[in-house]
């Protein structure tokens, strides 16, 4: 079995950004940089099939300038066979130009399974999957939160509303990954220092036109202060009249 | 203004409430021009067309086929694709459900073109439909122009206020190009979760808890203030899914589900900042807690310090009195 995981490197959140002076993007000054979490379930599930199966081959492909070797590296320590950089400036706004740049990647690698994350935390689209499935002919299969890839078929379930569907579609496919799946594993010690032997190539991305630009970036608004209204089972009392008559939601 | 094209999910043979959502949104992009709805699901649904009208359809296309008793992937994809194509339509509008984050994208890529998922907000300016739509875990809000024709949005849940405005709504059937039972993807079974619990995208009220709650059991309590309020869905924090005190799908937050009640009750929760991605967008919020100094107080508009064991039950026995007293 090959597989193909697409990762994307992304801040982490657990901050609070500010926007850049350009007003069109974050200002990335001293933000932590991971593979986004989605990201990492995909990379989980695509070495856990592949240590079941005992025999395949992981590959990880990522889009952007050189630091996304970095992200790439962390994959490959966790215990991805090969990574391969599609070398860009940046990540196009667009999703439709990202999956145009990682399509032809993808088609040459006769991949028996392309695994994306969701969706990535920071341009939070969730389109790239299906775009790129679209580009090369295969099924897709979105936001699956459990995977069964067996005799040449993939049984997945996803959450909908008030519960969940059971999908199957035959391999090769494209099928991205939800959370709950898998905790993607700590690169242990020796996982780094053979990911350092790994091979990790490098080749110019080809990006589609691009039809969607970015033309600001806010912060939400803050919610005013609130305020603590007493304490224990007592202030109860005060809270149900100031949720009828204050908030007007009883 | 050129007609606007709008999926309109139903479930179970009804619309779902994103569906009047997502007219509405096409409404106001359509500005004059039709909004064309399309209705896809078993035999029978397009008795739903009315309801389409009333809220603004001029038209309303019928994709009834046997093949579609549960979500096709894509069988739905192609017909709208195929709509969307021959229609001259300047925007097609999506709900962003769970069934829209996956079918809006394919759309999409079977008529190569770019779409704004999740858009809290839409408009025209000039020719380019411009769109804002959260990102970074909802922390920074993202204001997107698309230039192509047709522009395609799939619009965030609870963003638009469905309104009325009656149209005519004439009903034309339409087929699908292939068998559904020839698609690749297909889904096998739907399961349903307690169809009488409300579903925590669509709930006025939720009552979430997380590890303050101490035990699994005690969630009870949460379940019967929920059935209190009469309109609650119960949520989680990611630590008590992540123990399996609750389901996956229950988890609200950052990779959750973002939530925006009218009112939300965290209840043992201190507001880590993953949780509040999910959550900070509700209208009022009450945080019951053991420790003053929890975020989770800097967000709620009412803050009430203690044991959520304790006071739990007696907010449940003073909400039931209130409903009773009208």
């Amino acid at each position: 079995m090959k597989i193909a995981v697409c990762i994307k490197r992304a801040p982490e959140m657990d901050v609070r950004f500010k926007i850049a002076a350009s007003g069109v993007a974050v200002d990335e000054t001293g933000l932590k940089f991971d593979m986004s979490d989605f990201d990492g379930y995909a990379a989980e599930v695509a070495i856990q099939i592949k240590e079941k199966l005992g025999a395949g081959e992981v590959v990880v492909i990522s889009l952007g300038p050189d630091t996304v070797q970095e992200t790439l590296r962390k994959a490959l320590s966790m215990g991805a066979d090969h990574a391969v950089q599609l070398k860009a400036d940046a990540v196009p706004a667009d999703p439709w130009a990202i999956a145009e740049a990682l399509a032809p990647e993808l088609r040459a690698g006769s991949y028996d399974l392309v695994l994306f994350g969701r969706m990535s935390l920071d341009a939070a689209n969730q389109s790239v999957a299906p775009m790129v499935a679209e580009l090369l002919g295969l099924p897709c299969v979105t936001a699956a939160s459990r995977l069964d890839v067996t005799g040449g078929s993939v049984k997945a379930r996803r959450e909908i509303e008030g519960g969940a569907e059971l999908l199957e579609c035959p391999l090769p496919a494209v099928v991205s990954i939800d959370e709950g799946i898998a905790r993607p594993r700590y690169p242990s010690l020796k996982g780094i220092m053979a990911a350092k032997k790994k091979p990790l190539e490098t080749k110019p991305a080809a990006l589609g036109a691009v039809r969607m630009t970015r033309r600001a970036m806010s912060l939400p608004q803050e919610r005013a202060a609130g305020r603590i209204i007493g304490e224990g089972p007592a202030a109860v009392g005060e809270l149900v009249s100031l949720l009828r008559t204050e908030a007007k939601v009883l | 203004m050129p007609n606007v094209l709008v999926f309109a999910e139903c479930r179970g043979g009804s619309l779902r409430r994103v569906a009047l959502e997502a007219v509405t949104a096409a409404r106001a992009l359509a500005n004059g021009g039709e909004v064309h709805a399309m209705l896809v699901g078993p035999p029978g649904t397009a008795a739903l067309a009315s309801e389409l009208a009333k809220y603004g359809a001029a038209l309303v296309l019928t994709g009834e086929h046997a093949g579609f008793e549960r979500y096709s992937p894509e069988g739905f994809a192609a017909l709208a694709a195929a709509r969307i194509k021959a229609g001259g339509y300047g925007a097609a509008v999506f709900s962003a459900s769970a069934q829209g984050k996956d079918l809006a994208p394919r759309v999409a890529a079977k008529l190569a073109l770019p779409i704004v998922t999740d858009a809290t907000s839409a408009r025209w300016d000039g020719d380019a439909l411009v769109a804002e739509k959260p990102g970074y875990t909802g922390k920074v809000i993202a204001t997107i122009a698309l230039t192509a024709t047709p522009a395609l949005v799939s619009v965030r849940p609870g963003s638009f206020v469905p309104s009325e405005a009656p149209a005519a709504g004439r009903v034309e059937a339409v087929q699908p190009a292939d068998d559904p039972a020839t698609a690749r993807v297909r889904v096998t079974e739907t399961i349903v979760g307690d169809t009488a619990k409300l579903d925590l995208g669509e709930a006025p009220v939720i009552v979430a808890g997380g590890r303050g709650l101490k035990d699994a059991k005690n969630f009870a309590l949460l379940e019967e203030l929920a059935s209190a309020f009469g309109n609650a869905a119960v949520g989680a924090t990611r630590a008590v899914t992540d123990d399996g005190w609750r389901p996956h799908s229950d988890q609200i937050g950052q990779t959750g589900r973002l939530v925006s009640p009218d009112l939300y009750v965290a209840v043992g929760i201190s507001g880590a900042i993953q949780h509040l991605a999910g959550m900070r967008t509700s209208r009022t919020i009450v945080a019951i807690n053991r420790d003053k100094d929890a975020p989770i107080f800097k967000v709620a508009d009412y803050g009430v310090v203690g044991d959520a064991l304790e006071i739990v039950p007696a907010l449940t026995k003073a909400v039931r009195e209130a409903k009773a007293g009208g």
